[in-house]
């Protein structure tokens, strides 16, 4: 069941608007708290050696000279940490097949990837540990590396793991309808191969941790940059052995993470098996130039994929076979299995046709692990599928916005169940697209392109339809066996004057997360938004939950937050009613005041009530529940996923003689159900984009064929700035998930997931009037040049 | 990461600069800017060097003209001189070049002497100097003496600078009457370090083509210079991508490197005819 919050004018009407955030002047005056700015008694810093080459078995070591560096307390070895941590297997059950090797916080034996730490040297300072760490000796034996995605399963290609018989992490085949007659009787096949560059998430505040281990208490506390405090409570009790009701994870403010910040990095477990051997705090805090070679990497896709239609553009079949290089391990708890099973659920996403199958193939490589980053998969599947379906449509001399017109699922066919399996609530494909072709002006932006060809300048339009997953149930991690809360809860009180607190399970990196919590509070009790304060990201404060991440902030989070303040509101009526010798029902909370509820006459404001509940109880009735404490979780049962859809466009400029593409405007109609703070999704959206945008013209990490990273710093790993972005033009279709009352689903990552299929498809309609074409990202200058014939080696 | 400096001074005066670098046995570097020197000692590319802060020098600053040439103090921060009105009307290149480099607060605390000193060979200024025929003026131990740009960039952050030296000021000619200044350049995103640049400097006397980003060192193209002072574009574009040898990276390959080659020189000539592409 939903209610409904679209009129303006209904009292407390903060849900739907944009309120401020109430954290916005913190961070803008450097006030944030985050794990940098905290510094604790006896604190000693950690910095790594790390594995400079690809793989090599580990000899000894001489450490004698980093020992003597002034300030050094100690090293510690992989051997040395073993002892006191038990090694990890990030596979999950219901992923079938996925085999990773046990990973230890420090090397053991082997060093598997350039970056990975192999010895943790422990000072008084950072630059000292620096500097220690710098003249640690290790003996490298180097072995083979393996590092193409596409031979790694060769029968003269060396195993990363001999233990595991192969470098075959994962493999999902699913097939639906009959693919190959679809094929061999389709009016038209097009086939393509598309390659997605690896990308990692750069975030602005890097990974750090500080950890504290108080024997006396048997406790730990961990101040993290983490998007799931609730989870790493568990992984460090697991593998430290402290019970887990004695470890504390505390998430301050976090400066983005995109997912990067939802995963087990071995560099921090170590950190934190440091501090419980040493007694003292132990602070990590990643350097810029290390995030590049052990943040998480994403998306390195080798695909062939091909399209059938017939002759009226309708999509008969879609064959997709995925390949995936993950590194030499797959990464704690929620795997590196799932970015390729993604593209297998997601491939064909917006489309109403039988025939698919699609594979993925995720092998291991001696290269920085990959998972899970922001939009995880859809780029990727996005890309496949509507770059095929461009292509089909060009083939058969369609017009790019009729084919979608024909082949995506008709508004009111919800619920359905997509030849992937995916099961859709109440998705708005045709709305949406009719809102962008008019938010766009379509046709008044292919007479602009065709006018610009007359006088020899090559622009184009690129449309791209997809699908997001967002909150996820337990069936995304919790059914593989993984402790990841699909469930989230709020706490909200209100305090003797009057104002309210708000303790959720979700947290805040940046994305607004607070914000949408203190006005959905605020709405829910009947208070201004900035009566309401919200505390997130502490283990031993806030109700159990997952955290924030796959867009389930504001569809889970919110929920259990407007229930818990809904819960809250009928208790403070109900003393109210007491003290007024009314019924409950007959009053109404508005901006703080106890009000008649047909009236909106003022009858007590919640200060008083506060006074008398809190100072002055005896003059209640004595039976009188007055319980101003309330606790509600929320958890989805219906759906798997709740997905929403959108369709984003982009217009802009292929230079044909230097391949420089000049973005000139992208447009993007979403729906992600109830929008809660149209300001914080448009810039989630917006934010999105940018990154989708990266992926598609410069983010590419480099390495050559013996594993060595070739472009780990932000001089030559180019991420999207200002100045290249184009205008963005957000608007919204709104189709409430029925699940909740919020009616909420997520937002954060359908700018990421689109945007790079967008501008494939514009630069290729671009080029098509000069018979080119590309399909691997990003889109250089270089790369177009070579599409146009241009370039003579 | 953390830098790990041998050590700081800051010079008064540039005798006093020369003295702290003599005194520093090999391991002195001059700090002016810091927009290069830094970041490297942060990367710890450069470890235990002996810092020599000439910053304060307040006579390396500045823009003078006089002699048929404008003087620039080495001191001098990109700012200043995409602003300098002597720059705007006697090097506009030198203006045009600033819009390039980098981002505002480099552009803020980057200094021109530090550029040329650096020897980028992907970096504006130093193509500028050749192409404008600037001479470099630096001073030492054994006293005072210029360099031609020409004969001052060797290779990859390699000049004729001698150990213990320092860059003061570099001189350039002024424009003549008629004579136009063009700089073109492909970077992937504003800002960035070009992936080709090409100066084009048409006077009473010839065209100078300088380009960087095509190799060890900023490189005058004297073909190409020769085939247009004859008149023939497609003949100098072919000796320029015979006088290049530009590196291939993880932006582009040396072959779209020549090609952009002749895609700007194409362009800048372009704009000397004002056509503007």
């Amino acid at each position: 069941m939903t209610i409904p919050f679209n009129n303006p004018d209904r009292p407390n009407s903060y849900i739907g608007k944009t309120v401020p955030r109430p954290n916005a002047a913190k961070l803008v005056q450097g006030r944030g708290r985050y794990v940098d700015d905290i510094v604790l008694p006896r604190m000693l810093h950690v910095a790594f050696s790390r594995s400079p080459v690809a793989h090599a078995k580990i000899g000894t070591f001489d450490l004698e000279e980093a020992k003597a560096v002034k300030g050094v307390v100690r090293i510690f070895t992989g051997a040395d940490l073993a002892e006191v941590c038990t090694p990890w297997v990030a596979v999950l059950a219901h992923l079938k097949g996925l085999k990773s090797p046990p990973e230890h916080p420090l090397a053991v034996d082997r060093a598997c990837w350039v970056g990975e730490p192999v010895v943790a040297v422990v000072a008084t300072s950072r630059a000292a540990a620096e500097e220690a760490a710098s003249l640690v000796v290790v003996d490298y034996e180097e072995l083979p590396a393996v590092t193409d995605t596409m031979t790694a399963l060769d029968a003269d290609t060396p195993v990363i793991h001999p233990e595991l018989g192969d470098n075959l992490a994962f493999r999902r085949l699913h097939e639906e309808g009959d693919v190959d007659a679809a094929f061999k009787s389709a009016h038209k096949v097009v086939s393509a191969r598309f390659r997605t560059a690896r990308h990692t998430g750069v975030t602005l505040e890097p990974r750090s941790i500080l950890v504290d281990w108080n024997p006396a208490e048997g406790q730990m506390t961990a101040y993290h940059a983490t998007q799931a405090p609730h989870m790493m409570q568990t992984v460090f009790a697991k593998h430290l052995d402290i019970p887990e009701s004695r470890v504390r994870v505390v998430c301050g403010d976090v400066g983005g993470s995109y997912g990067i910040k939802v995963h087990v990095y071995p560099d921090e477990v170590a950190t934190a098996a440091i501090a419980k051997v040493m007694g003292r705090p132990i602070k990590f805090i990643a350097d810029r130039l290390e995030s590049f070679s052990t943040d998480i990497h994403a998306r390195d896709h080798e695909i062939e994929a091909k399209i059938a239609v017939d002759e009226d553009g309708k999509i008969l079949a879609i064959d997709v076979d995925d390949w995936t290089g993950i590194g030499p391990y797959s990464v704690y708890p929620r795997t590196s299995a799932i970015e390729g099973n993604q593209v297998v659920n997601l491939c064909g996403g917006p489309y109403d046709f039988a025939n698919y199958r699609a594979q993925t193939t995720v092998v291991f490589q001696n290269k920085t692990p990959t998972c899970q980053y922001r939009a995880v998969g859809h780029p990727i599947a996005v890309a496949i599928t509507e770059g095929l379906v461009d292509m089909a449509a060009a083939a058969i001399g369609m017009d790019p916005v009729e084919i979608r017109r024909r082949n995506m699922y008709a508004d009111d066919a919800y619920p359905v169940t997509s030849p992937a399996k995916m099961r859709f609530e109440g998705l708005s494909h045709h709305a949406s697209m009719d809102k962008l072709i008019e938010m766009m002006d379509y046709d008044a932006l292919r007479a602009d392109q065709a006018e610009a060809r007359k006088h020899g300048k090559y622009r184009g339009i690129g449309i791209a339809s997809f699908i997001e997953l967002t909150n996820p149930s337990p069936f995304m991690y919790g059914i593989g066996g993984a402790r990841i809360s699909a469930q989230d809860g709020c706490t909200v009180r209100m305090d003797p004057d009057g104002s309210v607190v708000a303790l959720s399970g979700v947290t805040e990196q940046g994305q607004g997360t607070e914000a949408m919590l203190s006005q959905v509070v605020a709405e829910g009790v009947g208070v201004k938004p900035s009566k309401v304060r919200v505390i997130t990201g502490d283990t031993q404060v806030t109700p159990y939950g997952g955290g924030t991440w796959a867009s389930r902030g504001a569809g889970i989070g919110g929920e259990a937050a407007l229930q818990a303040a809904r819960a809250l509101r009928d208790s403070i009526l109900g003393v109210a009613a007491a003290m007024l010798q009314t019924d409950a029902n007959k009053l109404d909370i508005r901006d703080g005041q106890v009000v008649d509820a047909d009236t909106g006459e003022e009858r007590m404001p919640l200060e008083e009530l506060g006074r008398i509940v809190y100072f002055r109880g005896d003059t209640l009735p004595k039976d009188l529940p007055r319980e101003l404490v309330q606790t509600r979780h929320f958890i989805t049962m219906e759906y798997p996923f709740a997905f929403t859809n959108g369709v984003q466009a982009s217009y802009l400029e292929v230079d044909p003689d230097t391949g420089v593409v000049t973005l000139l405007k992208h447009w993007c109609v979403e729906d992600c159900g109830r929008v809660i703070n149209p300001q914080l999704v448009d810039e989630q959206i917006r934010g999105g984009i940018v990154q989708g945008l990266g992926g598609a013209l410069y983010e590419e990490i480099h390495y050559d064929e013996d594993g060595q990273l070739l472009n780990g710093s932000m001089a030559d790993y180019l991420v999207p700035m200002a100045a290249e972005m184009p205008d963005m033009q957000i608007a919204h279709v709104e189709t409430p998930t029925k699940e909740s009352e919020l009616g909420a689903k997520g937002a954060g990552e359908a700018g990421t997931a689109g945007a790079p299929a967008a501008v494939m498809n514009a630069i290729n309609d671009a080029l098509r009037p000069l018979g080119a074409q590309v399909t691997e990202m990003p889109f250089t200058p270089e790369r177009i040049l070579r599409a146009l014939g241009k370039i003579n080696d | 990461m953390k830098a790990s400096a041998g050590g700081y001074a800051r010079a008064e005066s540039v005798g006093h600069a020369l003295e702290l670098l003599a005194a520093a046995e090999g391991q002195g570097r001059v700090l002016a800017g810091g927009q290069s020197l830094i970041a490297a000692m942060n990367m710890r590319l450069s470890v235990g060097d002996l810092l020599v802060d000439i910053s304060k020098i307040s006579d390396l600053s500045g823009v003078a003209v006089g002699d048929g040439a404008l003087r620039i103090g080495a001191l001098t921060r990109h700012a200043q001189v995409g602003s300098d009105p002597l720059v705007n009307v006697h090097t506009p290149l030198l203006r045009d070049a600033v819009s390039h480099i980098a981002h505002a607060a480099i552009r803020n605390r980057g200094t021109i002497g530090g550029a040329l000193a650096h020897a980028d060979p992907a970096a504006e200024f130093p193509a500028c100097a050749l192409a404008l025929g600037a001479i470099l003026h630096v001073d030492g131990a054994n006293g005072a003496r210029s360099v031609a740009a020409e004969d001052f960039f060797e290779d990859v952050f390699t000049t004729a600078l001698n150990e213990g030296e320092l860059l003061t000021s570099i001189t350039v000619p002024v424009a003549e009457n008629g004579e136009v200044q063009v700089l073109e350049e492909v970077a992937r995103r504003s800002g960035d370090y070009a992936l080709v640049g090409l100066c084009l400097v048409k006077r009473s006397a010839g065209h100078r083509i300088a380009l960087f980003s095509v190799g060890p060192k900023p490189i005058l193209a004297k073909g190409a210079m020769a085939a247009l002072d004859a008149g023939d574009l497609d003949a100098a574009v072919e000796s320029l991508s015979a006088e290049i040898d530009p590196p291939s990276d993880t932006q582009a390959s040396a072959a779209y490197r020549r090609h952009l080659a002749g895609v700007l020189l194409r362009r800048a000539v372009a704009r000397l005819k004002g056509d503007v592409a």
